[in-house]
């Protein structure tokens, strides 16, 4: 890939995130930032190639290391986010909750 | 790379997106985080496909550790200890970066393929990667209150070095390039870098340094794919750098402080001398049953939790009295500080977990107009963003920080073990101002024990 194309991607992805997140509300900027987080995990796929390309046991170690800390980064990050997503989530707990407290108003 | 390749990764590029514009709104959230754990198999798919894979060993080894290790921690964690695990995951990321750019480098090098382009971005990748894996570490150990140093004199100097260092380093990177020495050095440098810059940063500082090394993370995975020449770790990288730095654009202008300021001067502290001109004989301290008496005549009540409420784990006691007070008609939101917490959105998720309705929290500038309606606040574990001296001494550490104006409400009850000042260090007129009492103690018990008197009234 020529190095202009690869700047361009970079600039054009930088304006497309200020874009995504700027919309956000503030009730979800932590779930947001380990959701990103996950997604910074994405230098897996160099872990990969580094871990299976055969070089020397040296880059392969790197490699393994890598993949390690790169998988615990986006399995970890992807699941603490679903964890956290769901509180604020689910419809049924939640209309549920509500419906308690409006029974209670009647009390 | 062949063209399905090219083509797996667009697709995973896409969900990314998608993915990120799908938590902009809780309704969606879970689905977009879904979006992106796809975007991310597609991505792990395509490149086990890739024609340079040789050996699966190593790589089904990191794989299944990796997860294991992951899985454990995401799901054992506690959600008052969220701030530290983000932190943690983000320094693995930022590491992951490092050993990417030098395992390709070293290859580069060993086969003499390298180029002036690839050891710039392989420098710009363990640099940054570095200081987001030592960063983010210290950030951990910090939040978990297991490193208790801040540095010394001399600190911020010392880190100048560091980074007159790195350019050397990287300088010399692309002269001398059949020699990876330079590369470990310059990883070296960023992991002290990393330590030195953010071991004196603390307290309520700590919302900002954690964006900002989110968006470190994802700006080394940009470079790692400057080093492998891969479409795919640029885009998600740059969508990651960008979000990190909106965050810690909003963090910052939460406090009115700047980037630097929070980076590279100590943490403000003010003079504690007329401590006592403040307080004396003014502060009044309450009883569960009177807040309770107060609690029950009002309609509307405001909550403002701090960094205290976690602290306390007083999240599921402050549901159990919003909910009695629910039942008995009375109108309770809730005023989060936009830097209330260790992290950006830190009560939101706390108050998640214990079931309080979002559409109870309120932002700051929605709930200020409506404070002087509001017939009592409590603020519990909340100190220098309820501090009026914000708005009236220019002189102040904290001069000009937005602050929630629960001053202006009928009454102001504040839960708070002691008298004792907050991360800026300086006194808080609100503790003696005539419409405020002090119910001194520890949070969850004493909302617990407000709670239990209402239920007698």
């Amino acid at each position: 890939m020529e190095l202009l194309i690869a700047a361009t991607l970079l600039v054009l992805a930088v304006f497309l995130g200020v874009e995504l997140i700027t919309k956000v509300p503030p009730t979800l900027h932590t779930p947001l930032m380990s959701g990103s987080n996950a997604i910074s995990g994405i230098t897996i796929v160099g872990a990969l190639l580094a871990a299976g390309a055969d070089h020397s046991t040296f880059t392969a170690v790197l490699g393994f290391v890598a993949v390690t800390m790169a998988m615990i980064n986006v399995v970890g990050g992807f699941l603490v986010t679903h964890r956290m997503l769901h509180m604020f989530g689910p419809r049924r707990r939640r209309a549920a909750a509500d419906q308690s407290e409006t029974d209670g108003e009647d009390l | 790379m062949d063209d399905w390749a090219a083509l797996g990764y667009l697709v995973a590029a896409v969900l990314f997106i998608l993915g990120l514009k799908r938590l902009s709104r809780p309704r969606t959230a879970v689905r977009g985080n879904q979006y992106g754990a796809a975007g991310m198999l597609v991505a792990v798919l395509v490149t086990l496909t890739d024609n340079s894979i040789i050996g699966f060993e190593w790589i089904a080894g990191g794989l299944i550790l990796g997860t294991v290790v992951g899985a454990l921690l995401a799901v054992k964690v506690q959600m008052t200890a969220m701030p530290e695990l983000v932190a943690l995951f983000n320094g693995f990321g930022g590491g992951a970066s490092v050993l990417v750019a030098a395992a390709s480098y070293t290859q580069a090098v060993d086969l003499a393929t390298e180029t002036s382009r690839l050891s710039s971005s392989a420098a710009l990748a363990s640099l940054i990667g570095a200081v987001a894996f030592t960063g983010s570490l210290v950030a951990f150990a910090k939040l978990r209150e297991a490193l208790h140093w801040s540095g010394f004199p001399g600190i911020t100097f010392l880190s100048g070095i560091g980074m007159v260092a790195a350019v050397v380093f990287a300088v010399l990177m692309a002269v001398d390039a059949e020699n990876s020495l330079w590369l470990w050095l310059l990883v070296a440098v960023g992991a002290v870098l990393g330590l030195l810059v953010v071991a004196p940063i603390g307290g309520a500082d700590m919302p900002v340094v954690i964006a900002l090394l989110n968006s470190l993370s994802g700006m080394a995975a940009v470079a790692a794919g400057f080093v492998l020449d891969n479409s795919l770790l640029i885009i998600a990288g740059s969508l990651v750098g960008a979000s990190g730095l909106i965050l810690t654009q909003i963090m910052c202008v939460a406090m009115n402080r700047t980037l630097p300021a929070v980076m590279f001067s100590p943490a403000p502290s003010g003079s504690g001398a007329d401590v006592d001109d403040i307080y004396a004989g003014k502060v009044r301290s309450t009883s569960p049953d009177d807040v309770a008496m107060l609690l029950e005549s009002a309609e509307r009540v405001a909550i403002v939790p701090g960094y205290g409420l976690a602290v306390a784990q007083a999240q599921h006691a402050v549901r159990d009295l919003t909910r009695r007070l629910a039942e008995r008609g009375v109108e309770v939101v809730f005023g989060i500080h936009p830097v209330a917490g260790r992290m950006p959105g830190h009560m939101n998720v706390l108050l998640a977990e214990a079931e309080v309705s979002y559409e109870r929290l309120v932002e700051m500038d929605d709930v200020n107009p409506t404070f002087e309606q509001t017939d009592v606040t409590i603020v519990i574990g909340a100190n220098d963003v309820v501090n009026p001296v914000a708005r009236t001494d220019p002189s102040s550490p904290i001069a000009g920080m937005p602050i929630l104006d629960v001053d202006k409400s009928d009454v102001v009850v504040v839960i708070k073990r002691s008298l004792s000042p907050g991360f800026a260090g300086i006194p808080n007129p609100l503790f003696a101002a005539d419409n405020s009492l002090m119910l001194f103690g520890d949070g969850r018990e004493a909302v617990v024990s407000i709670t239990k008197s209402l239920q007698h009234l």
